[in-house]
């Protein structure tokens, strides 16, 4: 292994190689990313995530890896944006309800180009414009500042009825992406019972569901339960899928949109996904890693993403055709 | 130009003000949108969601989620007007006033209406004391006190020119008019209603008219020519009117429906204390909740009364020969 405590060789951007740049909006359409690209870029914004939180020494990676398929899916497929305009009226919205996954959207929003890849490892340092739960004044992309719970899920109400009165409800989806902690908070149950009150048809519920929290498992703190059926029996379009695996979660994305009320993912996750030393164990959330935790997720998800770089290369172009 | 209303001059409450206002907004701004918690005939925005049911929300006994609403609804280009009473809007729903709202620097307006013990009956649990303390150690947030219907409609009618946060806190019961006309405007937020020399009352909403009344009875009891000035925004307070009456007499009383630690008295001893150093008393709530009664008992009960601020500045009168002194480093003013 190389030596761990070298904290530049862990947090230097290597140049990921890279078969396709992600599409921008006006390229997609018939060349949407294929489920096994959207897995690789899964890997790479978890790198970034490594990456950012090594250097920053503060933040938390868990609760960022295992969102980090759902926000690949969102970014690189299921969403309409551009980060050359991004307050092109008609977008779709992505609010992270669960703030404290930050790294997760800001290296989705770098590998986009809202701001420099190299912005990243700046993130929660004094003057950055990263900080360590999302602010919609600082940072491009961000649609609202969040990072205390469960006060995402109105906020993306409040957007949706906004939008219905500009005549955007037909087009523009709200994506809001919960927490299990969100769960706990009541205001996240009035914002449900608010959100089929109102009618709104373009608000899609995402939950991270990855049974761990700050004190323990939420089985053992405060079990949220069968969060599929809590928000079926207020009225929402309710699905459960696994939220690791690409197929599913872009068939369930895609499908909330042509659901003409609220809907919601309940996703079961696990925290620290893809970095095997914490994946679903207690007791790493809102710890950075170590300097040799850092670099053994690194070796980890490097060999990960030679892999899937490599399958990519031998499938041929995109798609598999043209 | 829309026409404007004729000025009340009856007594008549706060509220109406802003709902009265809060119509007409609607009618000139297409984007102005109005939400309530199960309180709109309370706190009149109802007027708003009757012309304009397609833009007004009303989100049942959800404060809370009424607030991160507003944030999204700003977020999205709407100009949102939030109303409930004061005890929800600032103590329920603080951390979402907090992140959503001013963190964010939304143009949010959240109308709180009930502030005080003047609500009367429903007692404690609904009369909202420490509100303005609340809003005022909030950063970025403008915190308006109108004092009567006249300039209550006007600081609603003026709150959409405004870019910033607003916390704007009104009043359940009628109360005497100040303002002969609706205000052309409420600029920095002080106002001299009544010029003096010897002391300054200074004075916050619904404690404005009575301040007046301490005045004339101070004329023509004490022969005591008292200034009076309507403090309409508390934050950010315009210190330079303040310090010149101050430093004019000498000497000032504070006169709020609030707690006198956080509220208007704190507000004005700051200024005070760091560029004119002067006896300042307070007349306000202590270190104490509401109770139930009619709203002017509750008033006379907690001493927010003309008499109970001319009364201070009575004790305030005794000592200013002996506390009083010339400015030593204090600003000059012309």
């Amino acid at each position: 292994m190389a030596a761990p405590a070298n904290l530049a060789a862990v947090t230097h951007l290597r140049p990921v190689p890279d078969p396709k740049p992600p599409p921008r909006l006006a390229e997609r359409g018939k060349a949407q990313p294929q489920v096994a690209e959207l897995e690789r870029w899964a890997t790479v914004l978890r790198l970034d995530c490594v990456r950012m939180l090594a250097v920053a020494k503060s933040g938390h990676l868990d609760s960022s890896l295992s969102a980090a398929d759902i926000v690949a899916a969102l970014y690189y497929r299921v969403l309409r944006h551009d980060s050359e305009n991004p307050d092109w009226r008609s977008r779709d919205r992505f609010v992270l309800c669960k703030g404290h996954a930050a790294p997760i959207q800001y290296a989705a929003l770098a590998q986009h180009g809202y701001f420099p890849l190299q912005d990243l490892t700046g993130v929660r340092q004094i003057g950055a414009q990263l900080q360590g739960h999302p602010d919609m004044r600082r940072t491009p992309g961000i649609e609202v500042s969040t990072g205390s719970l469960g006060q995402g899920l109105s906020m993306s109400l409040g957007i949706c009825l906004a939008l219905r009165l500009d005549g955007l409800d037909d087009t523009a989806q709200v994506f809001g992406l919960l927490s299990d902690g969100d769960c706990q908070e009541g205001q996240t149950w009035e914002a449900a019972t608010a959100a089929v009150h109102f009618g709104v048809p373009n608000l899609t519920a995402i939950v991270d569901y990855n049974h761990l929290q700050t004190d323990g498992t939420t089985e053992e703190i405060m079990d949220i339960g069968d969060v599929r059926a809590k928000f079926e029996a207020f009225g929402w379009d309710s699905v459960q899928i696994d939220g690791h695996d690409m197929n599913e979660v872009v068939e369930a994305l895609e499908r909330s949109r042509t659901v003409r009320k609220p809907a919601a993912i309940i996703a079961q996750t696990k925290k620290g996904k893809g970095v095997s030393s914490m994946e679903g164990r207690f007791g790493f959330h809102g710890k950075p890693p170590t300097p040799e935790q850092a670099a053994e997720a690194l070796e980890e998800l490097m060999a990960k993403l030679d892999e899937q770089t490599a399958a990519l290369l031998e499938a041929g172009p995109r798609g598999g055709g043209e | 130009m829309p026409s404007e209303p004729e000025a009340k001059t009856e007594p008549i409450a706060t509220r109406h003000a802003y709902g009265d206002a809060l119509a007409e907004l609607g009618e000139r701004h297409e984007d102005v949108v109005a939400l309530d918690a199960d309180l709109a005939v309370s706190t009149q925005s109802i007027k708003f969601g009757k012309r304009f049911p397609e833009r007004f929300f009303n989100v049942g006994a959800a404060e809370a989620n009424m607030m991160s609403m507003a944030c999204g609804l700003a977020a999205t280009g709407k100009v949102p007007y939030c109303s409930t009473f004061a005890i929800f809007a600032a103590g329920r729903a603080y951390d979402q006033v907090r992140l959503g709202i001013a963190h964010n620097e939304l143009k949010v307006r959240i109308g709180a209406s009930h502030g005080g013990v003047s609500l009367g009956e429903d007692g404690a649990s609904h009369q909202m004391i420490e509100d303005i303390a609340l809003m005022r150690a909030m950063p970025r947030m403008t915190v308006v006190v109108p004092a009567d219907y006249n300039q209550a409609y006007r600081a609603t009618l003026e709150s959409y020119e405004r870019e910033e946060p607003m916390y704007m806190r009104f009043g359940r019961p009628a109360t005497p008019i100040v303002y002969d006309e609706i205000p052309e405007t409420i600029d920095g937020g002080v106002d001299v209603l009544r010029a003096g020399k010897d002391i300054t009352l200074i004075a916050t909403g619904h404690m404005v008219w009575r301040a007046i009344e301490a005045a004339e009875s101070l004329q023509q009891q004490d022969g005591v020519d008292a200034e009076v000035l309507n403090v309409s925004i508390v934050k950010p307070l315009d210190s330079e009117p303040i310090l010149e009456s101050l430093s004019k007499t000498g000497l000032g009383v504070t006169a709020e429906e609030h707690r006198v630690v956080g509220g208007l008295a704190d507000a004005v001893r700051e200024v005070a204390a760091e560029q004119h150093p002067v006896p300042l008393f307070a007349v306000g709530m202590g270190d104490e909740f509401g109770i139930s009664g009619t709203g002017e008992a509750c008033m006379e009960h907690f001493g927010l009364t003309a008499r109970a601020i001319a009364d201070r500045a009575r004790e305030a009168m005794v000592l200013k020969p002996i506390v009083s002194r010339p400015p030593l480093f204090g600003p000059e003013w012309t």
